[in-house]
């Protein structure tokens, strides 16, 4: 068997020079055990294509993410008078609002045909659903933002005023409706494809992308001061579901089939994300470090969302994975 | 098939299009000859771009997998076991004992699903089922989001990347939608020496596949089967294949799913999440504030 392996090392090392200088210069080759590939599948090709997404979407996700679930805030504060956490909320609200898009957009093979995602609605396309889900939040987000600081100026007088005042609201809660959406449907999205580390774990995936939406929303509220008791409670409620949910990982896995969530560089990146955004901000929470708290969630929760894309890379390229999972 | 001469559907003119009769490939490994024909005449038909000379290393593969400007694509499949009744002698020299070894061809191409995991992926509306049942991207509508990438369960289409001519789109096999609209037979049928690749209505395919897989049979190929998922979530391919031996080898996933039948459960589960999260904000703000 050893003399086996000794063929398949020189046929490997011989394709991999061939590959790079064109030409081989060793002598011939004894093919007794030799050429038959013992690699995975077809020559260890991919049986699934990976992603083509570069690093816009992880970043789109992430700052969706924050946008979606911030007008859940602004909601808060109009029902408790607490004006300047409204106005803040909203500002991020409209600010994820712009960025969401212009993030989606440059990761689109040909830009200028982005508008061609509005031409149908499929239900049963996340991606299309996703679109409408954006596009419908951006036309609340926004003006909900700008009618708030209206209002809050007094640009208008006497009725006019009220009225600006109710149409914010009424904008506010239509963002924060769509934004629930905008915060989730990115799970789905990758859930509902043929890369196994993904599929496998479509159910997962849209409580961890909202959950860490709702965190990051409350995080970037309190290092703009608002350091305030919900802020606190709900800081510590989405970092106990995140260490559970890291917990769920861990346990959940479907050896091969899942490896690239669990292993390597991708593995390392969801895990050193989960648990910045799970076990340690309840550590710095409890020790009353409330900005070093939200600083880790942030970073978790951005870095899980770049780690989920290397693993779906990773695990679109592994045909092992693809067989396991179907196996 | 073999021995029809100009009477073959691969050869005939007909108008499937024209009378909206659902069509097929039927790939045959066991008469493919690995002459790379059907590449060449659907890169050609079709002015697919190169992408890239590498030398793979991988057998007389130099292709490596389907892909936006690779549309058909022949494996060659080394294993250690005999063809048919194939006698097997010894490979190596200076040793007499019997070594087992076969090379099989096989013709990749796009599957056309029953159920396109592409299709049912795309947002734009670009790709579309056509009226002789084949799945087709309208390039001048795909804005490249690289959706349909990761919804095809066969790993079949990609996005073109810069700098090839119409970069940023996804590419697939056309079926030769413009070729069976003017009833000739697709190119990489059409040109075919060994009618390895059989054009055709899909029924008669399907009756044809599997009689060939009984014949085979009969003369010792026991590994003979068909490739045609029908009892998976993707309900049959319309480019269906024969192969000898598992699917793995040939790089064709098992059991392959479309992946809408995840979207109830992670529907639900955001669902769930949404109404959680406007709950822990009202939960904070009323007892915390
Ligand atoms: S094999 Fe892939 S690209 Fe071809 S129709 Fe099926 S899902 Fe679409
Ligand atoms: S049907 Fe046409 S486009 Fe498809 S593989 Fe054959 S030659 Fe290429």
């Amino acid at each position: 068997m050893s003399a086996d392996r000794n063929f398949e090392e020189r046929l490997e090392s011989w394709r991999k020079e061939a590959k790079h200088g064109g030409a081989v210069s060793g002598r011939g080759v004894n093919v007794a055990g030799g050429p038959i590939p013992r690699r995975p599948g077809y020559y260890g090709e991919a049986v699934v294509r990976p992603p083509v997404w570069t690093w816009e979407i992880p970043l789109y996700f992430f700052a969706g993410g924050a946008a979606g679930m911030a007008p859940l805030f602004a909601c808060a504060g109009l029902f408790l008078g607490l004006t300047d956490l409204a106005r803040a909320a909203l500002w991020i609200t409209a600010a994820g609002a712009i960025i969401s898009p212009i993030l989606l957009i440059m990761d689109l093979g040909r830009p200028r045909l982005f508008l061609n995602m509005l031409r149908v609605f499929k239900y049963q396309s996340p991606m299309s659903v996703g679109a409408w889900i954006l596009a419908m939040f951006g036309t609340f987000a926004v003006p909900a933002c700008i009618a708030f600081e209206l209002h809050l100026h007094h640009v208008l007088s006497g009725s006019l005023d009220t009225f600006v005042a109710v149409v914010a609201e009424v904008l506010t809660f239509g963002a924060a409706y769509w934004g629930l959406g905008l915060a989730t449907y990115t799970g789905v999205l990758i859930g509902a494809t043929a890369i196994p580390a993904w599929f496998l774990h479509h159910v997962l995936l849209p409580i961890h992308f909202g959950t860490a939406g709702l965190g990051c929303a409350a995080a970037i509220l309190e290092l703009l001061g608002f350091q305030i008791r919900p802020l606190f409670f709900l800081g510590m409620f989405v970092a106990t579901i995140e260490t559970l949910l890291w917990l769920w990982l861990e346990f959940d896995k479907h050896g091969p089939a899942d490896r690239a969530l669990h292993a390597g560089g991708s593995g390392w990146l969801i895990r050193s994300g989960e648990i910045l955004s799970g076990p340690l901000p309840i550590i710095f929470r409890l020790t009353n470090l409330v900005p070093l708290a939200a600083v880790s969630f942030l970073l978790g929760a951005l870095l899980s969302r770049f780690g989920w894309i290397a693993a779906g890379r990773v695990s679109g390229k592994d045909p092992e994975a693809v067989f396991a999972s179907q196996g | 098939m073999i021995g029809e001469g100009t009477q073959s559907t691969n050869q005939r003119k007909h108008s499937f299009a024209q009378d909206h009769v659902e069509v097929g490939f039927f790939t045959d490994p066991s008469v493919c000859i690995g002459c790379k024909a059907c590449e060449v005449a659907c890169k050609e038909w079709n002015e697919v771009p190169d992408d890239g000379f590498t030398w793979t290393g991988n057998s007389y593969d130099n292709t490596g997998h389907l892909g936006a400007s690779t549309w058909r694509h022949v494996l060659f499949v080394e294993q250690d076991r005999t063809k048919g009744n194939q006698i097997a002698g010894p490979m190596s020299l200076g040793n007499d004992s019997e070594d087992p070894f076969r090379w099989i061809f096989l013709s990749d191409v796009c599957k056309h699903c029953e159920n396109a995991g592409c299709l049912e992926a795309c947002p734009t509306g670009s790709i579309v089922r056509t009226e002789v049942g084949s799945v087709l991207v309208q390039n001048d509508v795909c804005n490249g989001c690289g959706y349909c990438v990761v919804a095809c369960p066969f790993g079949v289409i990609d996005r073109r990347p810069e700098p090839l001519p119409d970069a940023g789109g996804a590419f697939k096999c056309t079926f030769c939608y413009d070729r069976q609209k003017s009833g000739l037979t697709p190119a990489c049928a059409k040109v075919c020496p060994t009618e390895s690749i059989v054009f055709g209505r899909l029924d008669d395919l399907r009756a044809r596949g599997a009689a060939r897989v009984r014949t085979l049979q009969g003369q010792g190929y026991d590994d003979a089967q068909l490739y045609d998922p029908q009892e998976t979530s993707v309900g049959g391919i319309h480019a269906f294949f024969l192969l000898l031996g598992e699917a793995e080898a040939y790089g064709l996933p098992p059991r392959p799913q479309i992946p809408t039948i995840y979207l109830k459960s992670s529907w639900a589960a955001a669902v769930v999440t949404a109404i959680g999260a406007i709950a822990a904000v009202g939960a904070a703000f009323s007892f915390f504030a």
